[in-house]
């Protein structure tokens, strides 16, 4: 059903689990599509498979469309993700004893970054939760965690409140760079742009959108869901306003030049978000699952800590998998995330390594093919805005 | 698809120039540039690094991904295309040209009759 994109032997992608190349349990049926996929194939798109989905990965090239973004305008098709609508008396108090961020800061029309937990801390998945009334909340959860996502919710749900997947239903369209606001103004006319992490629901053209002020390429953007049977004319519009469409390849070095994390790369069930570095959205003053842990390691120092490593001159691109090394050769850990940064045009990755070894300002070298790639230990993101 | 018809094709989509003074140019097709995307660095082989028919000679790499470079023939190393290391991006624009990797002093020649030519090669991409 889809083809590996070299025919040459590609022995690394930047790949674990999550860049569908050794996804040994899927098979060529189960993987799923989005609406729009017969028009990323009409746009000469290079498909592959991403987390259960066949996703383009890029339409005219992984550098060009990086640029676009952080220049102009891009559109990247994000129907994959998952939505859940939360509801019902109790809601509140019941998502904030699922997730490490504070619901209670929120207001009507506001979204918020936050994870959810197992039992030891570990990151199930990282979200975007969005307050659309009083216990009425708009979740948006990682593609590959959907079901995983939504068994986990609904063991834990209690009687009463309404957890329903709309996955399904919509098609989502991630607008991102510097011009997007005319872009807006060109697809919705007359509407405001929400604030920051704002969500605004309203009708245009004849359907019901979603518009969230958030994304994941540190540009100014916003993601913009329909329904999915409208997905096509939209994504059309989206691009007939002026943005260009971008693949996985793009979102992957965007987010990771912002050190944005990636579930099943940079967060994983072994690792809490406080060795994730994202204690910032996990209130210790409140009960949720995986509390405990969390407090433990505030008061004795957290195992690992994800650091962001640069390279300090020329070398094969860092990739998921490579080893990380102090100058003397003792092992620190292994790349989750790497990339040839194409705003920096240096190599760039993040690892977990002892907490105590990871300094910013520490000589490091990322090991290549048995070749030392001198490094060091910086402070994120790499690409300061 | 830009296939000079003088050139043999391996089934690992590396191209050889034709036999000079018992020396060929090797390099990747534009059908392995076009599928790899942009490529961002090549690790060249050393000049005088002797290879093995099949052995890896290079490795070209693109934002997603690296992939190997199969000599589809034995031999020395004899020069490699420095120009890459700053513009490794000339491997998508010129892949059967100035996107040349290495030339190879042939240890055996008829290693080259069991390549394609470059129609049996665009069949075999089909």
């Amino acid at each position: 059903m889809y083809d590996i994109p070299c025919c040459m032997r590609v022995y690394v992608l930047d790949a674990n689990s999550i860049w569908g190349y050794n996804l040994g349990r899927m098979n060529a049926e189960s993987i799923k599509s989005t609406p729009l996929c017969d028009k990323h194939v009409a746009l000469g798109a290079k498909m592959v498979p991403f987390a259960g989905w066949n996703m383009p990965v890029q339409y005219t090239g992984i550098i060009d469309e990086h640029n676009t973004v952080r220049s102009t305008c891009g559109v990247f098709d994000i129907s994959h993700m998952g939505q859940f609508l939360v509801s019902g008396e109790g809601a509140t108090e019941w998502l904030n004893s699922m997730f490490t961020n504070n619901l209670n800061k929120l207001v009507d029309g506001m979204g918020q970054y936050s994870i959810m937990l197992n039992e030891k801390g570990g990151v199930i998945d990282d979200l975007i939760i969005y307050q659309i009334g009083k216990d009425n909340f708009f979740v948006v959860v990682n593609a590959s965690m959907i079901d995983e996502d939504y068994a986990w919710l609904t063991a834990h749900k209690p009687e009463g409140i309404s957890l329903v997947n709309k996955s399904a239903d919509y098609v989502g369209l991630a607008v991102q760079g510097p011009t997007c606001e005319e872009v807006y103004a060109k697809l919705c006319p007359g509407v405001e742009l929400p604030v920051r992490n704002g969500i605004l629901m309203f009708e245009c053209d004849g359907d019901a959108v979603v518009v969230c002020r958030t994304g994941y390429t540190g540009e100014n953007g916003y993601e913009f869901f329909c329904p999915a049977a409208q997905g096509v004319k939209w994504f059309e519009k989206v691009m007939d306003c002026g943005a260009k469409p971008c693949g996985l390849g793009a979102r992957d070095s965007l987010r990771l030049e912002m050190c944005y994390s990636l579930n099943g790369s940079d967060l994983s069930p072994e690792k809490t978000p406080l060795e994730a570095g994202l204690s910032w959205c996990c209130d210790l003053t409140k009960e949720f699952i995986g509390v405990d842990v969390l407090r433990a390691q505030k008061a004795e120092g957290r195992p690992t800590a994800l650091v962001a490593i640069e390279y300090t001159g020329k070398g094969a691109p860092p990739r998921h998998g490579y080893e990380v090394q102090l100058p003397d050769g003792t092992p620190l850990g292994e790349l989750c995330s790497g990339v040839l940064s194409p705003s920096l045009g240096k190599g760039i990755g993040m690892a977990y390594v002892p907490a105590a070894l990871g300094k910013v300002g520490t000589e490091v070298n990322v090991m290549v093919r048995n070749k030392a790639v001198p490094a060091i230990i910086v402070k994120k993101p790499f690409l300061k805005k | 698809m830009s296939n000079p018809v003088e050139y043999k094709y391996s089934s690992e989509h590396e191209w050889i120039s034709p036999i000079v003074d018992g020396i060929v140019t090797l390099g990747i097709t534009d059908h392995a540039q076009s599928e790899l995307g942009d490529v961002v660095y090549v690790d060249l082989p050393a000049v005088g690094d002797t290879f093995s028919k099949e052995d890896s000679i290079a490795v070209v790499e693109s934002v997603k991904a690296a992939s190997d470079v199969y000599t589809p023939v034995s031999g020395e190393v004899v020069e490699v295309n420095e120009a890459l290391d700053a513009e490794p991006g000339t491997v998508n624009s010129d892949a059967t040209g100035a996107g040349w990797i290495c030339k190879i002093k042939l240890d055996d020649p008829s290693e080259l009759d069991e390549l394609m030519d470059a129609a049996a090669y665009e069949e075999f991409c089909k």
